[in-house]
């Protein structure tokens, strides 16, 4: 707010046209000795400062509806109140990205856990059948035993054909568990635009409240807040950008390392 | 070996279970936060802890400094397995008494390996 230019912008060039007559006037006044002259303008000058607080509370009041109109919460229209509040339509559409990554995870993992004891007993089988299998190459299987392993050769083929069929089928349910993307993809693209939206229209309410804050010469003591990283702060987006953060296990590795680990 | 897995979401507690399952560590438990997991370890005898940091309730890292702070509990091993990055944090952690630090996303070999390191120093 100390900015000059800004300063200028934000006042009217009617109102700083009065204010440099008034103050020149009022300097002249004590100046000559005439204080009740003097008291005059500065009552004047309050008065222009009254009215121009008054054009400017009526500019906000006007840009306020224009924002929340923008919003699309206007509760006196009906047919966007039936629209739903764009915010907490946004919560929904983000639980429901959280709900679907959860359930395409869980999926997959079923899927997996499904198929891991089938790829085991596949190779322990073969591993078993193999070793028979050159016991057979070397002649050192007597008949009986021969015949079992005629009929387990046999049963394996036989299940080698079925299981590749589920593993090939838990395969392409996997890779079908994957369309979360596609949904929660356009639902965060628009959640997205939305905070954009919300974003721009924030700005320029803080415009319009400075401006206020200006005429006021209302000064605010804003405490600064810093997240706590005791309770932690979540992923690190473009981590590579910053210093204060590793970039992936090396940097953890090297940074223990260098305090001795 | 019994061993505590504390996350708060249970897709990253199933992989974490699953990947320790495969390393042959069957016997484990699941707890949501620290204020969960807590009298869990004080009444279950485990081994080994493998703990998020950031968790609604109570986090991985006051977490750790309870177990270091309590008696009992003071000599557990803990692997942090967590998606925070700073450097503070990671020092903050090796103050602490973590005795291992895996940033997400992770493979399973440095799962492994962070794993393996802690039980050798440890023997």
């Amino acid at each position: 707010m100390s900015d000059s230019k800004h300063t200028q912008r934000g006042l009217d060039p009617e109102v700083t046209q009065k204010l440099q007559e008034q103050t020149s006037r009022l300097v002249e006044s004590v100046n000559g000795g005439d204080f009740a002259q003097a008291m005059t303008i500065i009552n004047e000058l309050s008065e222009v400062r009254d009215q121009s607080l008054y054009q400017e509370v009526g500019r906000l009041t006007r840009s306020l509806h224009e924002a929340i109109r923008n919003f699309q919460i206007d509760p006196r229209n009906a047919e966007q109140k039936e629209a739903l509040s764009k915010m907490s339509d946004a919560s929904d559409r983000l639980a429901y990205v959280v709900q679907m990554t959860g359930q395409a995870a869980n999926r997959t993992m079923d899927l997996v856990e499904e198929s891991m004891p089938v790829a085991h007993a596949i190779r322990d089988e073969a591993v078993s059948l193999k070793d028979e299998w050159q016991r057979l190459r070397r002649r050192e299987i007597e008949p009986a035993e021969f015949r079992e392993l005629y009929a387990r050769i046999d049963a394996f083929f036989g299940t080698l054909g079925s299981d590749s069929d589920n593993l090939y089928k838990n395969l392409s349910e996997i890779l079908l568990a994957q369309d979360f993307q596609d949904l929660t993809g356009q639902v965060i693209q628009k959640v997205t635009a939305l905070v954009k939206e919300v974003e721009e229209n924030l700005l320029g309410l803080v415009v319009m409240a400075s401006h206020v804050d200006q005429l006021t010469g209302t000064v605010h003591q804003i405490e600064e807040k810093e997240e706590s990283a005791e309770k932690g702060v979540g992923p690190q987006i473009k981590a590579a950008e910053r210093d204060d953060v590793v970039s992936g296990q090396d940097g953890v590795d090297d940074l223990l390392s260098s305090l001795g680990f | 070996m019994k061993i505590l897995i504390v996350d708060d979401f249970s897709t990253m507690r199933r992989i974490i279970k699953n990947l320790l399952r495969d390393l042959g560590f069957t016997n484990t438990d699941e707890a949501d936060d620290g204020n969960t997991a807590l009298p869990m370890l004080k009444n279950g005898h485990y081994d080994f802890l493998v703990t998020d940091w950031n968790m609604p309730g109570m986090s991985g890292f006051d977490l750790l400094k309870a177990v270091r702070a309590d008696e009992s509990l003071k000599n557990l091993p803990v692997l942090m397995v967590t998606a925070e990055a700073k450097r503070d944090q990671i020092v903050a952690a090796a103050q602490a008494g973590v005795n291992g630090y895996v940033v997400k996303p992770f493979t399973a070999a440095v799962l492994k390996e962070k794993i393996e390191k802690i039980f050798e120093r440890i023997q």
